[in-house]
């Protein structure tokens, strides 16, 4: 083998595994590091061989946890070496060392997509492989095409067609555009009807990562997938060597069924049949073996079947079979099982209604929650907390309260966390939720946030049936001898408040209490002696008539805390002191703390917070927000996060409907809930035809409805502004208001006409109009905003923001709060171009029209090519220019494919358009173009740009571009323009006049969603 | 989607990292770190998954070394943890009953596995 053999690399190793210390480690590798630096210094001396064993050397030091900051040139650049020993060792190193945000990729990406597109099959393995690691979002824009090609290719073997399939699949995490070709879809279930496993296994998981973004695209590779299932899963149709312990491609059933879980449902009964055969075949068939991998893999699968099962919600009998099914594996010794035992039964409760026979397993779930590994503990705890309701609700917190003294420190936050929002949601009776938060200070202080006390407080206070039980209960605990802080805070603020109202059972006197309330102070922090202060303030006001003794006790305690050296006590101090001595004003100033606003609990908020889940979003979790969707859920049966919503919620009428703050904190959610528990539902396309954009789709106007009546406050009609609007009560029917403040004129076709000219509308709707005027001179640019307001009222709270990109420096001059009726203001805006970038500047617009606050996101007609001054050039000044520009990456080179065809004049008069001027005759081939033109930007200032197309007259749809200037950003940047504007370009640009200029899809730019092609814009441009 | 793989030893000693989401190399040196510290001491009987910030990790032990798989908290941790066992099986197949020293001289070998 190649590799082998390289002695100085294993003495190296050997030396530093004979280190005896850490000391003598280091010593070794500085001295490696530093024989090595030099070897690299002087690279001509260096043999192919030497080079590669340096590199590995930095690696191997690299993985010892050393800083290694030199050498990545070196390792890149055996990435373009011609023999495969040197080139595999770059294309490995390179993987390991660098990632995808380094600049020196950028410099690998030329050889990498010659290995691609070679004929050398090692080599593209690979390349792809490199690609498949770090590609990087500049890897996925230049490369997408190529590696798309080897999939699908007929002479590729299968070896290289499955490292392509993985690969794309890693492009398309970083910008799902590589995908967002015609046809795709079809190709994709080609691509499933493929007979190499090695292949299909990849093109599998490529296709999971496609639909759990976009299943409507991929409906037709549905059935494909159920044969797939059925030819591993019930011929066991498939080679020798993709059996693993005798079964077929654990792996690749995993996968098939991971996919159709993400299709809502499968419609055609065939299909359906044949799918739910193999699932019962799957779930019956599977039996507890020996050989403990054959046991894991059987199980995998198992549980993936399970898992689809739920999500399609078969007939009772097989969700039946599913439970009885998980209520054996809870119960198994083998420990992997139980957990993804729990884990889906958890799931389960999510999706389906199925709690009762769930409850039945309780007490076989309490032991796992005793387990001793941490992880079954955790799932014991997350299922408990899901199955609560009122029914089990005080077992189950008993349960946890009783184990919260035995946890681990690494659950006790969890645990206190989880039983608090327990016995807020679901107490059947107040006094219980008293009992079990003092308890749970009490057992596990450390572990209390001020949240949970906080939330007691809240409690006592707004139930005066509470009161004095709370007093008693405080007073109890007051007498143990070690408490914890938090506790002496509760128990000195309630009895402060409340404590008076015992005043007549024996040893409650406000005397007594006071005693025990300061037999704790000198125990307690800074944090505690302020709510101290208070209660003995409120004590000596309780207390009528006046006991002098206990008087002065209190003021000897306020005196000496007047000099303190925390303000806060000081002050509380002095001006308990100043009122106690005032009597009367004392008594108002001190009365009862009246009852605090309803709000919603921090505590479930808090809850809801840490649920929020940034792995990839779960097949589940994405059906749980489908059910949302199909309009007119009751509340109650809306499954929140990870807990079952209640239909009852016991008496704790603090606690609200639990869903609808879900609901607007999970943006990923369509509906809006309402406190009468209705969810409308949100279409998320307006009917209309005027859709904001597909950058800007779901920030603009179509938010929901009831925000728009009963929320002026409300900024924009995000889903943010939504828990105001679901506190207030009025129900709104949902088309009234959403019609209301509709754009007019596409917004989209607006700022496409504003990129080809300086002066036009960019946005209007039944209020205002905002216009532009634009001057733009070198890299300075001097845009005009008019506001016109169209209306008889005047406009208010008129904001204007900008969010430029980085590359642009702009600057608003003052917009004013108001327009006054029928008036136009004018806004300068000044534009500095630091340097060349595709990237586009956003107004973030907002008014109030009566009640209604409107805002909406534009993007500014600031674009690369306003910077662009046309230049016409000579041969004489041509020629020596272009030759001096050679290679990349000041010289671009790409082959277009996917070119809108245009014969050539009028691609010559699109390029005029953009300011690149053609020079004709500089070229002798009649089928080429050449233009030039001048960039200015503050870092490039002016910049001659060069642009070489060459056509084929025979197939229009492809051409050949060639990009060059001085600066290689701009290079790049200049060509990625160039190229959205020749691919794809809806209408023929030159239409006189047309009231919508041509959109070329520089959506592109700013990764659309895949809901581009909804465009009724670009669809209606495609018809003409 | 797997997030990182690391290979150690007892000590903590990584015999092998390949990462699959781009971090800094101080992130990363954190990371092996805290991954070792909550296998190390895991007891054989306990399950093989555990949870990790917001992922969870996957991991076996074979003799004195570590195989971890960082990976999303929804995928199917049974088909990982046969994942690992399927490279293992690899290993054992390339260097003919595989031990550590294998790995730690023939470490620009094994990468080209994976």
């Amino acid at each position: 083998m190649a590799l082998s053999g390289m002695r100085g690399l294993s003495v190296f190793i050997s030396d530093v595994r004979n280190c005896q210390n850490k000391e003598q480690e280091r010593l070794r590798v500085d001295k490696e590091l530093g024989n090595v630096r030099t070897r690299f210094k002087n690279e001509k001396g260096l043999s192919p061989y030497e080079k590669k064993k340096y590199v590995w050397k930095m690696l191997y030091i690299y993985m010892l946890g050393y800083d290694v900051d030199f050498g990545h040139m070196e390792a890149v650049s055996l990435i373009s070496a011609p023999k495969y020993p040197e080139k595999q060792v770059g294309y490995i190193v390179t993987a390991c060392l660098l990632n995808e945000n380094h600049d020196f990729l950028r410099l690998a990406i030329n050889t990498v997509r010659n290995d691609i597109i070679g004929r050398n099959e090692t080599f593209q393995c690979l390349a792809l492989t490199l690609v498949g690691n770090i590609g990087g979002r500049e890897f996925a824009e230049s490369l997408a095409a190529d590696v798309q090609k080897l999939l699908i290719s007929s002479s590729c073997r299968p070896l290289v067609r499955k490292k392509a399939a993985l690969c794309l699949l890693r492009l398309y995490r970083k910008n799902p555009d590589v995908v967002n070709v015609d046809g795709w879809a079809d190709r994709m279930a080609q691509l499933l009807d493929e007979r190499d496993l090695g292949v299909l296994t990849s093109s599998m998981s490529l296709l999971v990562a496609l639909v759990s973004n976009n299943h409507e695209a991929y409906w037709s590779c549905l059935p494909k997938c159920v044969k797939t299932l059925e030819r591993l899963a019930r011929n066991q149709d498939i080679p020798q060597e993709y059996t693993y312990y005798g079964i077929p491609s654990p792996w690749l059933q995993v996968k098939t069924m991971r996919a159709l879980q993400y299709f809502p449902t499968v419609e055609d009964p065939n299909t359906r049949r044949s799918l739910f055969e193999v699932l019962q075949r799957i779930l019956m068939g599977t039996d507890v073996v020996k050989n403990v991998n054959k046991n894991n893999a059987s199980h995998a699968v198992l549980f993936e079947a399970l898992a689809l099962v739920m999500h399609l919600d078969a007939e009772k009998e097989m969700m039946s079979q599913c439970v009885a099914l998980l209520g054996k594996f809870i119960a198994v010794r083998e420990p992997n099982i139980r957990y993804l035992g729990l884990e889906n039964m958890t799931r389960m409760l999510m999706v389906t209604d199925v709690q009762d026979i769930i409850k039945r397993h309780q007490a076989q779930i309490i032991t796992s929650l005793k387990d001793p590994d941490i992880s079954i503990r955790r799932r014991a705890l997350d299922l408990l907390y899901g199955m609560c309701d009122v029914s089990n609700a005080k077992d189950i917190v008993e349960e946890l309260l009783q184990y919260l003294s035995s946890a681990d420190f690494a659950m006790r936050e969890e645990l206190s966390l989880k039983a608090a929002i327990l016995a807020e949601k679901f107490a059947p009776d107040l006094s219980w939720y008293v009992d079990v938060i003092l308890q749970l200070i009490d057992k596990a202080g450390d572990f209390v946030s001020d949240d949970i006390w906080f939330r007691v407080v809240q409690f006592v206070t707004n139930n005066e049936d509470l009161q004095s039980y709370a007093a008693a209960k405080a007073r109890e605990y007051l007498n143990k001898p070690a408490i914890h802080e938090t506790m002496v805070k509760v128990s000195a603020y309630i009895l402060g408040e409340y404590g008076h109202l015992l005043a007549r059972r024996p040893g409650y006197s406000p005397k007594e209490l006071f005693t025990i309330i300061h037999e704790k102070h000198p125990t307690v922090s800074t944090s505690t002696i302020p709510i101290l202060l208070s209660s003995y303030a409120k004590i000596l006001m309780h207390t009528q008539p006046p006991e002098p003794e206990l008087q002065n006790q209190i003021w000897t305690i306020f005196n000496k805390y007047e000099s303190c050296i925390d303000v806060e006590i000081q002050q509380r101090a002095a001006e308990y002191f100043a009122l106690s001595r005032k009597g009367a004003s004392l008594m108002d100033i001190l009365a009862e703390m009246p009852k605090f606003p309803e709000r919603q609990s921090a505590l479930i908020r808090k809850a809801e917070d840490a649920e929020v889940d940034t792995a990839e979003q779960s097949a589940i979790k994405l059906r749980a927000q489908q059910q949302m969707s199909t309009a007119l859920v009751v509340t109650d049966q809306r499954p929140p996060n990870g807990m079952p919503a209640q239909p009852s919620i016991g008496p704790l009428s603090l606690v609200k409907v639990p869903s609808e703050t879900v609901d607007s904190q999970n943006p990923g959610d369509q509906g809006l809930t309402h406190p009468n528990g209705v969810v409308y539902k949100e279409d998320p396309q307006p009917p209309s035809q005027d859709i904001i954009g597909d950058l800007l789709g779901t920030l603009s106007i179509e938010g929901p409805p009831g925000a728009v009546a009963q929320s002026p406050q409300s900024a924009t009609y995000e889903a943010e502004g939504a828990p105001s609007a679901a506190d207030a009560a009025a129900l709104v029917p949902v088309g009234e208001e959403s019609g209301s403040v509709q754009p007019i004129g596409n917004i989209n076709e607006r700022f496409y006409a504003l990129c080809l000219k300086d002066s036009g509308v960019l946005y209007e709707d039944p209020n205002i109009q905002i216009g532009i005027k634009a001057e733009w001179r070198a890299h300075q640019g001097r845009l005009v905003l008019f506001l016109g307001n169209k209306n008889t009222a005047s406009l208010g709270s008129v904001q204007a923001l900008i969010l430029p990109p980085t590359h642009l420096k702009m600057e608003l001059s003052l917009v004013p709060e108001t327009i006054p009726p029928r008036a136009q203001v004018q806004c300068p805006l000044e534009v500095m171009n630091l340097r060349p970038s595709r990237d586009v500047a956003v107004l973030d617009f907002s008014y109030k029209f009566g009640p209604t606050m409107v805002n909406v996101k534009l993007r500014l007609p600031a674009v690369l090519n306003k910077f662009l001054q046309p230049i016409t050039v000579s041969p004489e000044e041509f020629f020596p220019q272009w030759r001096s520009l050679s290679g990349p990456p000041l010289k671009l080179q790409e082959v277009v494919r996917g070119v809108r065809p245009l014969p050539l004049p009028e691609m010559a008069n699109l390029f005029n358009t953009y300011r690149l001027t053609v020079c004709p005759g500089l070229d002798p081939n009649p089928n080429n173009l050449v233009a030039s033109t001048t960039f200015y930007s503050e870092t490039t200032r002016a910049m001659l740009c060069l642009v070489r197309i060459e056509t084929d007259p025979a197939d229009r749809t492809q051409l050949r571009m060639t990009v060059a200037s001085g600066d290689p950003t701009l290079t790049f940047e200049l060509k990625e323009f160039i190229k959205e504007q020749l691919v794809s370009i809806p209408t023929a640009p030159q239409r006189p006049q047309g009231p919508a200029a041509p959109p070329p899809p520089v959506a592109q730019i700013t990764a659309p969603p895949p809901a581009a092609s909804q465009d009724p814009g670009a669809l209606l441009a495609g018809l003409l | 989607m797997i997030r990182f793989i690391l290979l150690q030893n007892r000590q903590g000693k990584t015999r092998l990292a390949k990462y699959y989401v781009p971090l800094e190399d101080s992130e990363k040196h954190k990371v092996e770190y805290e991954v070792h510290r909550l296998v190390v001491n895991r007891d054989p009987k306990f399950t093989n998954f555990v949870e990790f910030r917001t992922h969870k990790v996957i991991y076996r032990r074979y003799a004195g070394l570590f195989f971890s798989l960082c990976v999303d908290i929804t995928d199917n941790e049974l088909a990982y943890l046969e994942c690992i066992h399927l490279f293992v099986e690899i290993l054992d197949h390339f260097f003919s009953n595989v031990c550590e020293l294998d790995l730690v001289f023939n470490f620009h070998k094994v990468l080209v596995l994976p």
